[in-house]
């Protein structure tokens, strides 16, 4: 970096970064050691005596088959989202580059599910799929199928699927269509003039050229569904019927507050921060790839 | 330009139709609730076209006691959300440029140390400390204060690395010129930097009071009392799935009460939404 004109001041650049500072410190750092620290310490049932166990909380966390059950549970409801919206949402950015009239009518219509909160968007479509008032349960059941997501864990988790996707297709659409402006137009028109077919063309040609703003949405649907969908489940499943819905950060909620195992839920933010860690790490290592390309 | 059949371009308009189908389905569908009377609602299928209950059902969840809610009214619940989304969208830009100003301006010791302090709190989102972050607010007695619901939401790293990206590509004459011309720190960032930094503001001002205005986790853990409840959560209480005495039809108005603002920045504002969204993710 070439050296920058700066202001002389000594004092005044504390004072600016201050605020941020302090806030870090003081909601960030002092928790986040706060759960360290906690993550090592287990407390006898009555709160009386409290002693340190080292990494025994670990232990036991990682051991216990509900815990188990939790992470299959997050890794199946984070890649069916991430997939669902993906694919959906590239269906429709794909579309949309071939339209050439109402191409700003159709952005406009499809990216408002943005602006639902999460928990809202579980609601509305628990609403719709409710056993004894949803109309579209309603039409299912009227086709022959036996629906019931408050009580059975399979439909309970496609219907968090659906609502948490939907939710998440208009963010897609949008780096979707931004990814396919950037695909240079004389590249399709040489496979064009060779002779390839438009699906060719797609899949030879402008997929792989898609392929960073995949990874990158990838990643970020990931987080997604792993930390702001808690709305979702706690609003429409709470986890229920039977642990089938039980997500990570659902399960970091429900041992902390409502069960109060402090230990198991601190160790538990613990291993939740080493998983943010390591998918922020991938998503830096993207961003400098892209730089050195871009 | 490469022609393309007739035929590819109505099935394009078609795929877009059904998606725009699918993705405003549940919200139209929300709003004919919101018209109908209880009883249809009760009875699935429920029509298709708005009823006739439009003015009464906003009339009564707007004016009438709604004691679902704890008594607390729609108008209260809309203010507190309002105020936790401004707050945290004026708070976070606030916070974040002046901060972004100092490391890319100025020099002293410990700013890359400053610097990697507000960057490593990307990795730390709410949900991974929420017990002890809960502990720091009980101690310092932010439960149900505006306060809590906004401050420990406003320092992110996201914001200042988008300020900083934006301060790096102002080239360097801008600010020897400045200081030439006998300005001080002050004078160029309320002259020079902020005019020129409008775009962004705005950008992230959208993304910001969305994300201020659909939080669910954090407003859940410091609200105990219905007055400071945003609407999000008194949403949530007022359903239960269980029993028969949920009142659908005030519910739904709500609903649509509660998703109607921010839906309406997004349009509104579509142009700095799109930007803000795409740069506040590179």
């Amino acid at each position: 970096m070439t050296p920058r004109v700066v202001f002389p001041n000594k004092i005044l650049p504390y004072l600016l970064v201050a605020p941020q500072l302090a806030i870090t410190l003081v909601f960030f750092y002092w928790p986040a050691g706060q759960a360290f620290y906690q993550s090592m310490l287990r407390q006898d049932p009555f709160g009386l005596r409290t002693k340190f166990v080292w990494f025994a909380n670990f232990r036991k966390v990682l051991a216990d088959p509900a815990y188990l059950n939790s992470i299959k549970v997050t890794v199946v409801f984070s890649l069916a989202t991430a997939i669902v919206a993906m694919c959906v949402a590239l269906l429709l950015a794909v579309m949309a580059e071939k339209v050439v009239r109402g191409k700003g009518l159709y952005r406009t219509l499809l990216i408002w599910p943005y602006a639902v909160a999460p928990a809202i968007a579980g609601m509305l479509w628990l609403f719709l799929f409710n056993p004894s008032i949803g109309s579209l349960a309603y039409m299912l059941r009227s086709f022959g199928i036996a629906w019931d997501p408050l009580l059975n864990g399979t439909h309970a988790m496609i219907l968090l699927v659906s609502a948490a996707a939907w939710k998440q297709i208009s963010y897609n659409f949008l780096f979707f269509v931004a990814g396919l402006q950037a695909v240079p137009k004389a590249l399709i028109e040489a496979a064009a003039m060779d002779g390839a077919g438009e699906t060719k063309r797609f899949w030879t040609i402008v997929f792989p050229l898609l392929a960073p703003t995949t990874f990158f949405l990838l990643v970020v649907n990931t987080v997604y569904a792993l930390f702001d969908t808690f709305g979702i489940v706690h609003a429409v499943t709470g986890g229920g019927p039977g642990k089938t819905t039980e997500t990570l950060v659902y399960k970091v909620y429900n041992d902390g507050f409502v069960n109060l195992i402090l230990g198991d839920s601190a160790a538990q933010s613990v291993i939740l921060m080493v998983i943010v860690i390591s998918l922020t790490a991938i998503q830096f290592r993207y961003v400098e790839r892209k730089v050195h390309y871009g | 330009m490469i022609g393309q059949s007739p035929l590819r371009t109505v099935i394009a308009h078609a795929v877009l139709i059904l998606g725009i189908l699918i993705v405003a389905f549940p919200i139209y569908y929300t709003f004919v609730a919101s018209t109908q009377t209880l009883q249809t609602i009760l009875r699935p299928p429920l029509p298709l076209l708005p009823g006739d209950q439009f003015w009464n059902n906003y009339t009564e969840a707007l004016f009438g006691g709604v004691g679902r809610i704890g008594g607390v009214s729609v108008g209260r619940l809309l203010l507190n959300t309002t105020i936790m989304a401004l707050g945290i969208a004026v708070g976070k830009i606030f916070i974040s440029i002046l901060s972004a100003y100092a490391i890319v301006f100025f020099r002293f010791p410990l700013r890359m140390t400053f610097f990697w302090l507000i960057f490593i709190t990307l990795m730390l989102p709410v949900e991974v400390r929420i017990l002890p972050t809960y502990k720091v607010m009980v101690d310092l007695g932010m439960i149900d204060t505006y306060a809590g619901l906004i401050i420990p939401l406003i320092a992110s790293a996201t914001a200042t690395l988008l300020f900083r990206q934006f301060f790096m590509t102002i080239p360097g004459e801008l600010v020897e010129a400045a200081r030439v011309d006998g300005a001080g720190p002050w004078r160029f960032f309320f002259d020079i930097l902020l005019p020129l930094s409008r775009t962004n503001i705005a950008a992230l001002f959208v993304i910001l009071f969305i994300y201020g205005w659909t939080q669910y986790l954090w407003p859940l853990l410091v609200t105990n009392s219905s007055n400071m409840n945003t609407i999000v959560i008194a949403l949530r209480k007022m359903v239960s799935f269980a029993d028969a005495d949920t009142q659908w039809h005030l519910v739904m108005v709500t609903a649509m009460l509660a998703i109607v603002p921010p839906i309406l920045v997004v349009v509104l504002m579509q142009r700095w939404f799109v930007r803000g969204l795409v740069d506040s993710e590179k």
